[in-house]
């Protein structure tokens, strides 16, 4: 196993893992565009994935050769034996589990350990090297349950029914996650959509996650139409509440769903009203327990707060080491580009 | 209750831009949290608990005892603020399984404690409460607790909430006390209203509409004789409240501001209610703005600061004469009574506000424009009959500012508003050209506007803001330097805390010139030259 310029390459097998640019062989382990690019010749992946790639990329993009394999199923290449195992980050994510001559590695991709309606639970193996992220490994980071931070949105909405309530959320994952968990506290109201969440919700239930009755934010309102959608919630991609799109809605109570509103002042840099603190990856105590789980004497930290981790292993005896991967943008981040006014921002707008 | 929902009341008032959104935040509380906490609750938005009882130094001592002593430097250098990276990172003892405090079990807790014992005593809570409600707890215990909302706003939801006049509410505001349960008795219909019994309260102050609309100046100019026409200073509109009970100088808001002028209250040797100005004055000139701001924000107000910056009250009415309430009385046996009353009392530090003849308004605008000390903001002119009545009554007081000074200056940031703004580019930030020594030009940023304009310029403002963006800061954007404001203000006064080294007050936009080049915008000595608080010799 390797590091190159293009991320994690696995030398006896001869394929890259989640590579920033077209390759000949490629394993993806979710669909986040930060991992899953078009243009590589062959793919492998969950179905899930597949199918996510597909429909961001077009069939013709998605890799030449797709080789979908399940959850807990294996294929072995050159000697090398490729498992997959659910990794709870979004629908299809996975831990790609890599054999050879003996020794295990386990890359994780992104995971969260959080209960999530939208996919398969993270499910620990034991391995002799844990690549991980570290997106939030620093020990400020507990996120609260998901369930109670849709409490908090619709106690707002509750509060303030003259007003539109819009939820930033990323277009794979977090949007649908955000929708379950409505449906699950009781909300059968409509969910209303931006354009550029839509597609990836059709999507979601067409792969068997129910989300209820989704509608689209009407569009080609006339000059001096009266706001709309007072008392409903609208999902919306990151930022689209600055975005002239906005002004159609009643006075909008903007809402972030992400894992950085945890700390003030990056929600009050993002001008929102009511910062949900709702993430797909694992917290501080996620990723320390995970690790512990795995019982890995060697841990691969892949971007993030690698500092703060391996400090923080090196205390329990775990042996740290930093791949510093480049192009790892995290998606909840503030992440899609303002669309000029009148267009909708496109799906997988983080590059 | 708990702390817990407290917390979660601050957190979305910080986060809240919207003057009715926080009202009915507020509303929700009053509504629906129980005694006593309500009213610890109100006394913390209102600015009357402020606990010291434990130094910063404290809490890092204590989350120290816990955390790894790098894991904790990492997440303060990423966190910024150290008391919010205590509350995320605290880590709970495990099995603590107590009910977080109410708001006022820790009131009580930490009046009672001595500082040996505050330690514990926070420890214990920390462990008991979530990050939010840990911060809360923190900056209530540190005394560092930031509310987004002021006291009158505090006093204007419990006013919608009960339907009494917020009025009514600030004249029995200083005769209770956390937790306020006489007030809420009386606001919910169930008690007699407090009685404020001799402590000094603050009278809501009567104030003025611009005087703009043609048919009011017509009004005016139709009975002259019917009013009357003082100078409007520009300094800090004051109530002055005095008598057996204490004395109180309180702001325009109902804030007590005695505190920050200790010789102003030294001379408030009588029993009355006064309406007034309170001006930095040397030698009987009243000088800007902006030494007065000097005395503003000090937490200790030394003989030197008193010494360069006196200050004085300029009265402009007599509200209450002993106990005698005048302010039903007209205007002419109010200023009658005001007079004689200061014959009588003569006090140190106060003078009486110059009644200004004039025979019609062009006469009198004669003399405002003439009048260009930077210390007049223009002409205050009242109704002859009006009574004294809260709040801004239409019709009985105008004012009348002198003509604003004009720039042409060049946009070069602009910034997203809040609230209904949040999806426009509405503040902007624009400069003069400055000429360097080797001869090049420079742009210097010399202020910054939010209003003047309509909503139609908004949105063409925006849009140009958009298309025409060179870099991004956050919500601030920094535009190509091609787009000319038309920007007016009231006065230009020298300043070393802008990099221009001038300040401007009220600036806002006049115009937008999207026809000027921005070469032809105007130069920093053009606005140098409008200053008004030069010293001598320079």
């Amino acid at each position: 196993m390797t590091v190159t310029p293009l991320g994690l390459y696995c030398e006896p097998g001869n394929f890259f893992i989640d590579p920033s640019r077209p390759v000949e062989r490629a394993v993806i382990s979710h669909g986040h565009a930060d991992h899953a690019r078009p243009g590589h010749k062959a793919v492998l992946a969950t179905p899930d994935t597949l199918a996510i790639m597909r429909a961001r990329f077009g069939e013709d993009r998605a890799g030449d050769v797709q080789e979908p394999l399940r959850y807990g199923e294996s294929v072995t290449r050159n000697g090398v034996r490729i498992t997959l195992l659910p990794a709870g980050h979004v629908l299809g994510s996975a831990q790609i589990v890599l054999e050879w001559k003996g020794s295990r590695i386990v890359v994780s991709g992104d995971y969260k350990r959080a209960r999530d309606p939208t996919c398969a639970p993270f499910e620990p193996m034991e391995c002799d090297v844990f690549v991980t992220e570290a997106t939030f490994a620093l020990p400020v980071f507990h996120h609260p349950p998901a369930e109670h931070e849709i409490r908090r949105l619709l106690d707002s909405v509750a509060l303030f029914p003259e007003r539109a309530h819009v939820v930033g959320a990323y277009a794979l994952g977090k949007t649908q996650r955000i929708i379950a968990l409505l449906r699950e506290a009781g909300w059968d109201r409509p969910v209303y959509l931006h354009g550029a969440v839509e597609k990836l919700c059709t999507l979601y239930e067409s792969l068997g996650v129910p989300l209820g009755d989704l509608r689209p934010v009407p569009k080609g309102l006339k000059r001096g139409h009266p706001p709309i959608l007072a008392g409903e919630i609208v999902i919306a991609p990151p930022s689209a509440e600055s975005t002239p799109w906005a002004r159609r809605l009643a006075d909008p109570v903007t809402a972030a769903a992400s894992g950085w509103m945890t700390v003030r002042q990056r929600a009050k840099l993002r001008g929102v009203e009511l910062p949900l603190i709702v993430s797909d990856h694992a917290d501080w105590d996620e990723l320390l327990a995970t690790i512990e789980e795995v019982r890995a004497p060697e841990v691969w930290v892949t971007h993030g707060r690698d500092d703060a981790l391996i400090h923080a292993l090196s205390l329990r005896g775990v042996r740290g080491r930093a791949l510093h991967l480049v192009g790892r943008e995290d998606e909840e981040d503030e992440g899609a580009p303002e669309a000029p006014a009148g267009t909708e921002v496109p799906a997988g707008a983080a590059h | 209750m708990s702390v817990q929902a407290f917390a979660d009341l601050l957190e979305r008032l910080v986060f809240t831009p919207g003057r009715n959104a926080k009202i009915a935040l507020m509303r929700r509380w009053f509504a629906e949290q129980p005694d006593p906490d309500r009213g610890v609750g109100l006394a913390a938005l209102t600015g009357e608990l402020a606990f010291t009882a434990a130094k910063p130094m404290v809490i890092r001592e204590l989350v120290e005892s816990r955390v790894d002593k790098v894991l904790l430097a990492l997440s303060h250098d990423y966190v910024g603020d150290l008391a919010e990276t205590v509350a995320l990172i605290w880590p709970q003892r495990e099995g603590v399984n107590a009910p977080p405090p109410s708001l006022s079990e820790v009131v009580e807790g930490l009046e009672l404690a001595s500082r040996a014992e505050v330690p514990a005593l926070m420890e214990g809570w920390l462990d008991t409460l979530d990050a939010g409600g840990r911060l809360a707890l923190i900056k209530l215990v540190t005394g560092g607790l930031r509310v987004g909302a002021s006291a009158r706003l505090a006093k204007t939801a419990l006013a919608e909430w009960s339907g009494q006049e917020v009025g009514e509410i600030e004249e029995v505001w200083h005769g209770v006390a956390p937790p306020y349960i006489p007030l809420f008795r009386w606001l919910e219909g169930q008690g007699p209203r407090p009685d404020a019994a001799g402590a000094p309260v603050f009278r809501p102050l009567m104030l003025a509409h611009p005087l703009e609309a043609p048919a009011d100046v017509a009004a005016v100019e139709a009975n002259p004789g019917d009013w009357r026409a003082e100078w409007k200073w520009d300094g800090i509109r004051v109530q002055l409240t005095a008598g057996p009970g204490g004395r109180r100088m309180w702001s325009r808001t109902g804030e007590d501001i005695s505190g920050a002028f200790p010789e102003i209250a030294e001379a408030m040797e009588f029993h009355a209610v006064l309406d007034g100005e309170l001006l930095v004055i040397r030698d009987g000139t009243v000088a800007p703005f902006s030494d007065l701001q000097q005395r503003l924000n000090r937490k200790v107000i030394g003989p030197k600061l008193m010494r360069d910056y006196p200050v004085a009250v300029r009265l402009y009415d007599l509200l209450l004469d002993g106990e005698e309430d005048l302010r039903a009385l007209p205007f002419d046996a109010r200023r009658a009574r005001l007079e004689a009353w200061y014959a009588r009392h003569a006090p140190a530090r106060m003078d009486v506000s110059e009644m200004i003849p004039f025979t019609g308004l062009d006469h009198l605008s004669g003399l405002r424009d003439t009048a260009r000390a930077a210390s007049i903001e223009g002409l205050m002119l009242k109704r002859a009959d009006s009574p004294y009545l809260p709040g801004r009554v239409k019709g009985l007081w105008w004012k009348w500012k002198r003509a604003p000074l004009t720039v042409d200056a060049v946009l070069m940031y602009a910034q997203r508003g809040h609230g209904k703004r949040s999806s426009y580019y509405s503040d902007y930030t624009f400069g003069l050209w400055r000429t360097n020594e080797d001869g090049t030009r420079e742009l210097v940023p010399v202020g910054k506007a939010y209003s003047g304009f309509t909503d139609q310029e908004l949105v063409m403002l925006d849009r140009w803001v958009r298309n025409h963006t060179t870099g991004r800061f956050g919500p601030v954007r920094e535009v190509e330097k091609a787009f000319v404001l038309e920007v007016i203000f009231d006065a230009a006064q020298l300043s070393s805390r802008h990099r221009s080294g001038v300040a401007m007050r009220f600036p806002r936009i006049a115009r937008l010139r999207p026809d000027k080049p921005a070469e032809e915008a105007d130069a920093l000595e053009t606005l140098m030259a409008m200053v008004e608080n030069r010293p001598a010799g320079a």
